[in-house]
């Protein structure tokens, strides 16, 4: 009994100190996987060699917004590694919260900022600016087999996702006549989620006005997974997630009164995607723009856009966007003084 | 090994008289036991097979990456476990034993509001870890302006395992027996050369299973940390109690939601040495309470 316990303390020790060792050997000096990836973007033009700066910037808000934010840290950290970019996921408005209580530097959001939340912020005297750092299609799927519901109006979806729907449109043929009547199974993002609040205010004309006989979700690997075994399953989700799975899912076109477009990257970009193209924004605060970590920061997140957004799999910026980006950027650097 | 056998041919003789019954509740017994091992068995074996492609040197030697998962590593969230259990350890341990040692040497319970601390420490047992985070959150990080900090981290989490450790470490007090310290203090010792001396040490297998049982609960938490905004991707280790930090399970949470399968793999991985982690901190346990049992 106790050699055996014994025996059994010896392996996990010895297991646990050769991890711990390897470690704290290993350590920082090697950065995850090689920088010479193509992706490494070009120095952002203007500035010379940066100097080493170091110091944190703090950053929190939208989950959808978080990958993007994460990918330009991780990339600023091959030019700045002794300044530190935590990016935390507490959601869009989580995440305002904090930004207005000057908990934190740079907020994002996959929604533009609320009057109270603006309030919050004057209230504590904190400044900022709004930059648009990519575009989103909300897109809506079905599976491969559903071979019918190529296109859909947004009277249909509607029809589908309304709060009035609820217990009554619960087969495709009830949405229209020439769908084959298969039982209509709907997935979607949980109420809390910025998507859900951006695709019920664009289909429902309300915002948080949704049926509530969906399967929702705050993991959008559960909607795949729904959509995907359900013949007459549909869901909706950011644009991401459907090029990671378009091999078992289709994504719908959407016509809102002119004609099928289907999401991509060219139609986010013009903005013929809609009315579920969304823009993606970041909210730095004016006073730590002040901070020479925190420019640096914001001045590679915008510099090197293009690339970033593409590293992380966004839909990037058209040319217009971006050089409104940069001139916006100016400007808070201009408000901050 | 002599005293197991006793209590076994007992049983034996006592079972001669109603086979029947002594069969069935044996097998009771033994499938409460086969079900409960059975389930952690199925998770060790499910997670290993899902982790194993990710159970290499990168997993703890790099930080986690977004842009490349296939390399990205766990090694902010080790670090930051670590550092939120040891301070935890420095801050609950001493303050949960020495309010145990009040308890059960000094207070006198006979008087109603000794007896309302008592329920108060059973009931804050049981509140939920998250409504610890909401307190940490309004009280240390935004009122003691500690911010979103290890120390912020490490606090909350002392104030949750706070009562299991100091139940654990009373029943280890009550557990001495009355004779040790009668002894003691006919012999002459005062009451704090009886207690230092004697019931501490005597107390201490105890104590040492109870509050690393605490710990290990504290390791596995994510609720708090999501209330107290640990950042879901840190690039770098802890430097000190005033840094940023994420801890494994809020790290685990996030690669889960992730789309690209990598992180699912990845996240698997990270549960493993989550849970290896957790049967160190156990094995301790145990090879402490061996090393110092006593048996009067």
């Amino acid at each position: 009994m106790t050699s055996g316990q014994r025996r059994l303390l010896g392996v996990a020790t010895a297991a646990l100190v050769v991890s711990l060792s390897a470690a704290a050997c290993g350590g920082n000096a090697k950065p995850s996987g090689e920088s010479t990836s193509a992706a490494a973007p070009a120095e952002s033009g203007s500035a010379a060699a940066p100097a080493a700066l170091s110091g944190e910037v703090k950053v929190d808000g939208s989950s959808t917004v978080a990958p993007l934010t994460q990918a330009a840290s991780e990339l600023f950290g091959e030019e700045q590694p002794q300044v530190k970019v935590p990016v935390g996921t507490s959601g869009t408005g989580g995440g305002f919260e904090k930004f207005c209580a000057g908990e934190t530097d740079i907020s994002d959001a996959s929604r533009a900022i609320k009057d109270e939340e603006k309030a919050a912020c004057e209230a504590k005297g904190i400044k900022f600016t709004e930059l648009t750092v990519a575009t989103d299609a909300l897109t809506v799927v079905v599976p491969k087999e559903n071979t019918w519901a190529t296109c859909l109006t947004t009277d249909q979806l509607k029809k589908m996702w309304e709060p009035g729907a609820e217990g009554k449109v619960n087969s495709w043929k009830d949405i229209d006549a020439k769908f084959p009547d298969e039982p209509l199974k709907l997935y979607g993002p949980g109420t809390d989620s910025g998507t859900f609040d951006y695709f019920t205010d664009a289909i429902n004309g309300e915002e948080g006005a949704s049926r509530k006989d969906y399967s929702p979700s705050e993991n959008d690997n559960d909607i795949v997974n729904g959509v995907k075994g359900a013949k007459g399953g549909l869901g909706y989700f950011g644009f991401t997630y459907f090029e990671e799975n378009a091999d078992t899912l289709t994504a719908v076109q959407v016509d809102s009164g002119k004609g099928c477009v289907a999401p991509s990257v060219e139609t986010a970009q013009n903005g013929t995607y809609a009315p579920l193209s969304r823009p993606l924004f970041i909210y730095p605060s004016a006073a730590a723009t002040k901070r020479p970590e925190v420019a640096a920061f914001l001045d590679f997140y915008v510099g090197n856009i293009g690339a970033i957004a593409k590293d992380a799999k966004f839909v990037p910026l058209n040319a217009e966007q971006e050089a409104k980006l940069k001139s916006d950027l100016q400007a808070l650097k201009g408000l901050a003084g | 090994m002599a005293i197991l056998t006793t209590p076994k041919s007992a049983v034996q003789l006592a079972g001669q008289g109603r086979p029947l019954r002594e069969h069935v509740f044996r097998i009771a017994l033994l499938s409460s036991l086969v079900i409960a091992l059975g389930f952690l068995a199925l998770l060790l074996v499910y997670v290993v097979q899902d982790g194993w492609p990710r159970l290499d040197s990168a997993l703890w030697e790099n930080q986690p990456s977004i842009r490349r998962p296939e390399t990205a590593g766990i090694q902010s969230g080790i670090f930051g476990t670590l550092w939120i259990i040891a301070l935890t350890a420095l801050m609950a341990l001493p303050t949960g034993i020495l309010a145990a040692v009040y308890l059960e040497e000094y207070a006198d319970k006979t008087k109603w509001y000794n007896r309302l601390i008592e329920l108060n420490i059973s009931n804050l047992a049981a509140v939920p870890s998250i409504v610890y985070g909401i307190l940490g959150l309004g009280l240390i990080a935004r009122w003691m302006q500690f911010g979103f900090t290890v120390m912020t981290g490490a606090m909350t989490i002392s104030l949750l395992v706070l009562p299991i450790v100091i139940i654990s470490a009373r029943e280890a007090i009550k557990a001495v027996p009355p004779s040790i310290r009668e002894g003691s203090l006919a012999l002459g010792a005062t009451q704090w050369q009886t207690i230092w001396r004697q019931v501490l040490p005597a107390a201490v297998p105890g104590m040492a299973t109870g509050s690393i049982l605490a710990l290990s609960r504290a390791i596995g938490e994510a609720a708090p940390f999501l209330m107290l905004g640990a950042a879901t991707l840190v690039r770098f280790n802890p430097e000190g109690v005033w840094s940023s930090f994420t801890v494994l399970p809020i790290q685990i949470y996030s690669f889960i939601s992730q789309s690209r399968e990598e992180f699912h793999v990845l996240a698997a991985a990270a549960i493993v040495i989550l849970l290896a982690i957790l049967l160190l901190m156990n094995s301790v346990a145990i090879w402490l309470r061996n090393r110092y049992q006593k048996r009067w």
